[in-house]
């Protein structure tokens, strides 16, 4: 797969359909992926990377690349062909100056999740056979497979390109998932607990916004949080519920935006399970309202700046559930 | 540094006897930024105005806070004695001390510390007050009358009178509504026509006004002052300009089988029709439903005929856009379908009317020529029943809830009609109690009774069953004999109730003026603005704004031109200065806000920008037209980077007063 | 001072009332000399859709322990569909303090016409007696803020 991406990307930076290619390179480490634009065949061959631990989505690079001078090729994987129709929806993006090949999703793996088992200095994995062959400094080391998928990738929404100008590989389809699980196990709770829950949660926050950094719908020119005028500015949790605030806004502010990427999960440093908010959000618009995905197309009405005369009203929150 | 200052209203002993005003003034007086606290008697009187303006003068006040009554009762008040000391009138800010506090608390002590803490609020919100400057904003000098009934004719004569251009769009191909169909009036019982027709002939020739007949409203756009409404002219099938309504394709259509409407579907027209001899414009119209040569290609019988070459079956629906400075809503009513009462067997027994069909088959010009014969049979009834109250003052889901105002009386006019013509007629009348409020109105219904001998029974018609022998089997109950009686009919009238034109809903929802949960539009103040809406620049003529009779209709129509002429006079008007606004360097573009304006005030543009990297970006940013915003702020909670944000009501201010009463 | 240990607990409510319909019906609850406890203080917001999620949580962080959102009755917004986007909006926001174990009662959105005035007391009444109910707001104050 990575030869094939890289052999199409030359041909289009050589035919002059694109001058620019946005992929990903290696950090210091083999699982340390980060996306990075390619401006040379010889870039490309040096450094571009495609492989199990590449799950980055880099829709939102494109928010700044799209505006620049020429034309840029991106890799999207289905999740972020949603997170890319999306912006392009809002505006963010500039369509034309989008080279979109549509890639195969994951799953993608998480090296975290790889280390939990005691593996450590990590170099290459191999599936084989769902066994997981992981070569480390120290030697060959194995696992299931299953259990060092990333949870985005277990709970897959769609493996369909939802927008994309050629395909590398075939196009999938939109899966039945079960992305909903956790959050109805804590609707099932009674408020004490769910309370519990999040507060072991979101105390953890050290509010670095890798969350809110990564976010493909947080793409605000300046976010709120950072804004002096906005009564809400705060860079650090000084309070038991300044992280409960940000959370809370966060969400809101990218409800019915939110295509459910799981990005922010992903790059939390402290493990907070912080796309259960977003997914709370998608599963009461999708009760309440109408399923409604969001990325799926660029012109249907976000939920939150649409309405119908016989919406329910707000006390459905207190009428249903445990309390 | 800010120099506010703080006066609290006694108001007489209003809030002072709950609140202890001087510990208000007092306390409020160490509040940051407050160099001045007073209490006063009454702020709202001269002198206590006078109290807030020298203020305002001798310590520099850079903001005012009133505590005192709602500021809807006076807000403007002290607004405007600002304005006069030389403060901007938006540094003024109200702390709602009485209906809000000592009018609802009973406790001194803590009815006083809410005192304070709103007025905390009102301190801490005025800090960040902006002087606003209120724009101002051009008039389009002419006027859109919907709907072209009497309601709307007559404000049109009213607005054209006073010289400006009006525009009168009537859905129907004839303008004069549903008193054209009505054969007399109460409680002079002179006939409709006679008094309609003329006034329909003065609208056509006015030249001020241009008559829209089978047209829609479609759209409409902009606010109060500088409408822009898109008009569909539906296709007619007939060159308007050419038609001069002579009538030869009418008589000669070979379709003449078309239910007619005018005479509520008693008897048939053709499908090139003009609804009635009287007809404004008087131009033929074809009906696509029933015209042979629309449906099957066959026939051209009123092309051929015609001889001006009037005809056109190509034509399509025409679109016009005009600007309007008014626009003035006479959309009117229409009686309730019966359908859903089946014990009245309205759709069981033709015999068995409504009081509109029973106008239509009384009128010189309907079905019948004049003469009151059954439509089963075109025999003359012996014996009516008249049934008050169908679908009105109904507390079920068939009916209304209100009185529909007008059907006691109309009952009455056919009643006596009725035993004036046909004296060997009898006529019952059936009712939950005869209102008759109005000038002549009780005279009018003691006539019927007392000179007529109209049988009054108060009591509700249970049942009416079509019997075999062609009469009708009334069974009802006598409420003051405390008896069931059983009448055998020949023919049984129901004053059904009126409602609101179905056209009127999507219409409110174009102009975006709020209507009650029967669909009636709701004035602006139901004693003190009877005749105008809550959105500026749309008025309210006739019965769609609730049950009227000709006469009140009348005077509301005129009433409603006045307003409207009150406001085309206007060169400009004053704008809201309370609206939205976009902070450019933080607009994302997305749109959002754009969806929740109900005014489409909300625009886009590609905007070039410094960027801190000296590099120059084109962003796409939202602008509000402030002459178009009805500050609202929907969009600032729709905007997730906070760039939109409201005068008067900003994100700072909101949050400050939340800040200050959960201190 | 002394501190009385059986001192009934007593609410903060904060009330946001649209100008047209709420407000106008708190003012006649007034008019009508309709008696609500001095527990709820009014913010006033042209209208219910103006109110941003952020000022609800904000009074929750300083210290309220109730808030109450009034707006016009559906389909009789003044600015014809303000209400309708409140409604979503305070649904999905009450929906996530719910799921993040925030008491319900201590939020709450109703519709309160002009002509109101009783609704709007007998709302404040029991708004007011739920809260009392539910105690303190713990959950969600900035511990900073906490009244001594």
């Amino acid at each position: 797969m990575q030869e094939a991406m890289i052999n199409r990307a030359k041909q289009l930076l050589a035919d002059g359909t694109v001058d620019r290619v946005i992929g990903w390179k290696r950090g210091e480490f083999a699982y340390d992926i980060t996306p990075a634009v390619f401006r040379s065949a010889e870039e490309l061959d040096a450094d571009f990377v495609f492989d199990d631990f590449t799950s980055a989505n880099v829709s939102k690079y494109l928010v700044k690349e799209s505006k620049k001078e020429g034309k840029i090729l991106a890799f999207l994987k289905p999740c972020d062909t949603y997170s890319f129709n999306q912006l392009t929806k809002e505006h963010r993006v500039v369509r034309e100056n989008v080279y979109i090949i549509g890639i195969p999703g994951g799953p993608k793996l998480d090296a975290e999740k790889i280390k939990a088992k005691g593996i450590t200095g990590i170099l290459g994995v191999k599936n084989e056979n769902y066994t997981l062959k992981i070569e480390t400094v120290y030697g060959e080391e194995t696992m299931p497979y299953y259990e060092a998928v990333l949870d985005k990738c277990a709970s897959c929404k769609s493996k369909k390109h939802v927008v994309f100008d050629e395909l590398i590989g075939d196009d999938g389809e939109v899966l039945e998932s079960n992305r909903f699980e956790m959050v109805e196990k804590l609707e099932n709770m009674t408020a004490q607990e769910r309370f519990d829950f999040w507060r072991d949660q979101l105390s953890k926050c050290i509010r670095c916004n890798a969350c809110r950094n990564v976010c493909p719908a947080c793409t605000c020119e300046k976010c709120v949080f950072d804004n002096p005028n906005s009564g809400v500015e705060n860079k650090a949790p000084a309070d038991s519920f300044e992280e409960n605030m940000f959370h809370i806004i966060r969400a809101f502010h990218v409800a019915g935006r939110c295509t459910d990427c799981g990005e922010c999960s992903r790059v939390c440093p402290q493990n907070i399970p912080l796309h259960l908010l977003n997914r709370k959000f998608i599963k009461d618009i999708n009760s309440l309202y109408g399923e409604y995905q969001a990325g799926e197309d660029t012109t249907s009405r976000a939920p939150l700046n649409d309405y119908k005369q016989d919406d329910c009203e707000a006390s459905i929150v207190h009428e249903r559930g445990v309390e | 540094m800010q120099r506010i200052g703080v006066f609290v209203c006694h108001c007489g002993t209003n809030i002072a006897a709950t609140v202890d005003v001087k510990t208000v003034a007092e306390a409020l007086g160490h509040e940051p930024g407050v160099v001045i606290s007073q209490d006063y008697q009454y702020m709202c009187s001269e002198s206590g105005q006078n109290l807030v303006k020298n203020a305002i003068k001798e310590h520099n006040l850079t903001g005012v806070v009133v505590c005192s009554c709602s500021p809807r009762m006076h807000e403007n008040t002290f607004r405007k004695a600002a304005a006069s000391a030389g403060l901007n009138p938006y540094l003024v800010e109200i702390a709602n001390i009485r209906e809000q506090c000592s009018w609802i608390h009973k406790d001194i002590a803590s009815a006083t510390e809410k005192a304070i803490i709103l007025g905390k609020a009102a301190v801490a919100k005025v800090h960040l007050n902006a002087p606003l400057t209120a724009g101002e904003s051009p008039v389009a000098k002419r006027a859109l009358v919907i709907g072209g009934g009497i309601a709307g004719i007559q404000t049109a004569l009213d607005i054209a009178e006073a010289g400006f251009e009006v525009d009168i769009v009537e859905k129907n191909p004839t303008i004069g509504g549903k008193m054209a169909q009505i054969d007399k009036t109460f409680p002079t019982l002179d006939c409709a026509a006679c008094i309609l027709t003329p006034k329909m002939v003065e609208a056509s020739q006015n030249e001020k006004i241009t008559i829209h007949s089978f047209s829609e409203v479609t759209d409409v756009k902009g606010f109060v002052g500088n409408f822009t409404v898109t008009i569909k002219k539906k296709a007619r099938f007939v060159d308007e300009t050419k038609c001069t309504g002579c009538g030869l394709c009418t008589e000669k259509c070979p379709m003449k089988k078309v239910p007619n409407e005018f005479n509520m579907g008693l008897d048939n027209r053709t499908a090139i029709y003009i609804p009635f001899a009287q007809a404004v414009p008087k131009v033929a119209t074809i009906d696509p439903n029933y015209c042979m040569m629309m449906k099957t290609g066959k026939c051209g019988v009123c092309s051929k005929v015609c001889s001006v070459g009037a005809i056109d079956y190509k034509q399509e629906d025409k679109f016009i856009e005009q600007k309007y400075g008014a626009i003035v809503v006479a959309t009117g009513f229409n009686p309730i379908k019966l359908d859903k009462y089946d014990e009245f067997a309205y759709n069981q027994c033709p015999d068995v009317v409504t009081s509109l069909e029973l106008e239509r088959l009384m009128n010189a010009a309907g079905p019948n020529g004049g003469t009151l014969l059954r439509p089963s049979d075109k025999t003359h009834p012996h014996k009516i029943v008249f049934v008050q109250c169908v679908g009105s003052r109904c507390d079920d889901s068939k009916g209304k809830p209100y009185c529909s105002k007008i059907c006691c009386m109309y009952t009455a006019k056919h009643a006596m009609l009725i035993r004036e013509k046909y004296p060997d007629t009898e006529v019952y009348v059936f009712y939950i109690d005869v209102r008759t409020p109005g000038k002549n109105f009780d005279e009018f219904y003691r006539r019927a009774v007392e000179q007529y001998n109209v049988h009054y029974i108060k009591g509700m018609v249970g049942k009416v069953t079509p019997r075999s022998d062609g009469k009708i089997d009334v069974q009802a109950s006598d409420l003051l004999a405390n008896e069931q009686l059983h009448i055998d009919a020949d023919m049984v009238v129901l004053a059904a109730a009126i409602e609101p034109d179905k056209t009127a809903r999507p219409l409110a929802t174009m102009l975006t003026t709020q209507m009650d949960t029967n669909d009636f539009f709701t004035e602006a103040h139901p004693k003190l603005r009877p005749v105008e809406s809550a959105t500026a620049g749309i008025f309210l003529s006739g019965a769609c704004q609730g049950p009227k009779d000709i006469p009140e209709t009348v005077a509301q129509a005129s009433a409603a031109a006045a307003k409207a002429i009150g406001l085309l006079v206007k060169d400009s008007i004053t704008c809201n200065p309370c609206v939205a606004h976009s902070d450019e360097l933080m607009c994302n573009g997305c749109s959002s806000c754009e969806k929740v304006c109900p005014y489409g005030a909300i625009t886009y543009t590609d905007k070039e920008f410094k960027m801190p990297d000296r590099t120059i970006a084109v962003r796409r940013v939202a602008s509000v037209n402030p002459a178009v915003c009805q500050g609202c702020g929907a969009c600032t909670v729709a905007c997730p980077s906070g760039a939109m944000d409201l005068n008067g009501f900003s994100n700072s201010q909101i949050m400050a007063e939340v800040d200050a009463i959960c201190k | 001072m002394q501190v009385n240990e059986n001192k009934e607990f007593q609410p903060l409510i904060v009330a946001f009332c649209c100008n047209w319909c709420s407000y106008a019906g708190a003012d006649l609850s007034g008019t009508n000399r309709l008696n609500y406890p001095s527990n709820v203080k009014i913010i006033r917001v042209p209208c219910s859709c103006r109110v941003n999620p952020m000022f609800i949580l904000r009074a929750f962080q300083r210290g309220a322990d109730g808030v109450i959102l009034c707006g016009c009755h559906p389909g009789d917004c003044h600015y014809t569909s303000g209400n309708y986007f409140t409604r979503r909006r305070m649904t999905l926001l009450f929906s996530m303090l719910d799921f993040l174990g925030i008491e319900r009662d201590r939020t709450r959105v109703e519709w309160v016409s002009a002509a109101e005035g009783a609704k709007f007391a007998a709302t404040m009444n029991e708004f007011t007696e739920a809260v009392k109910k539910l105690g303190p707001n713990r959950r969600l104050e900035d511990l900073r803020c906490r009244k001594q």
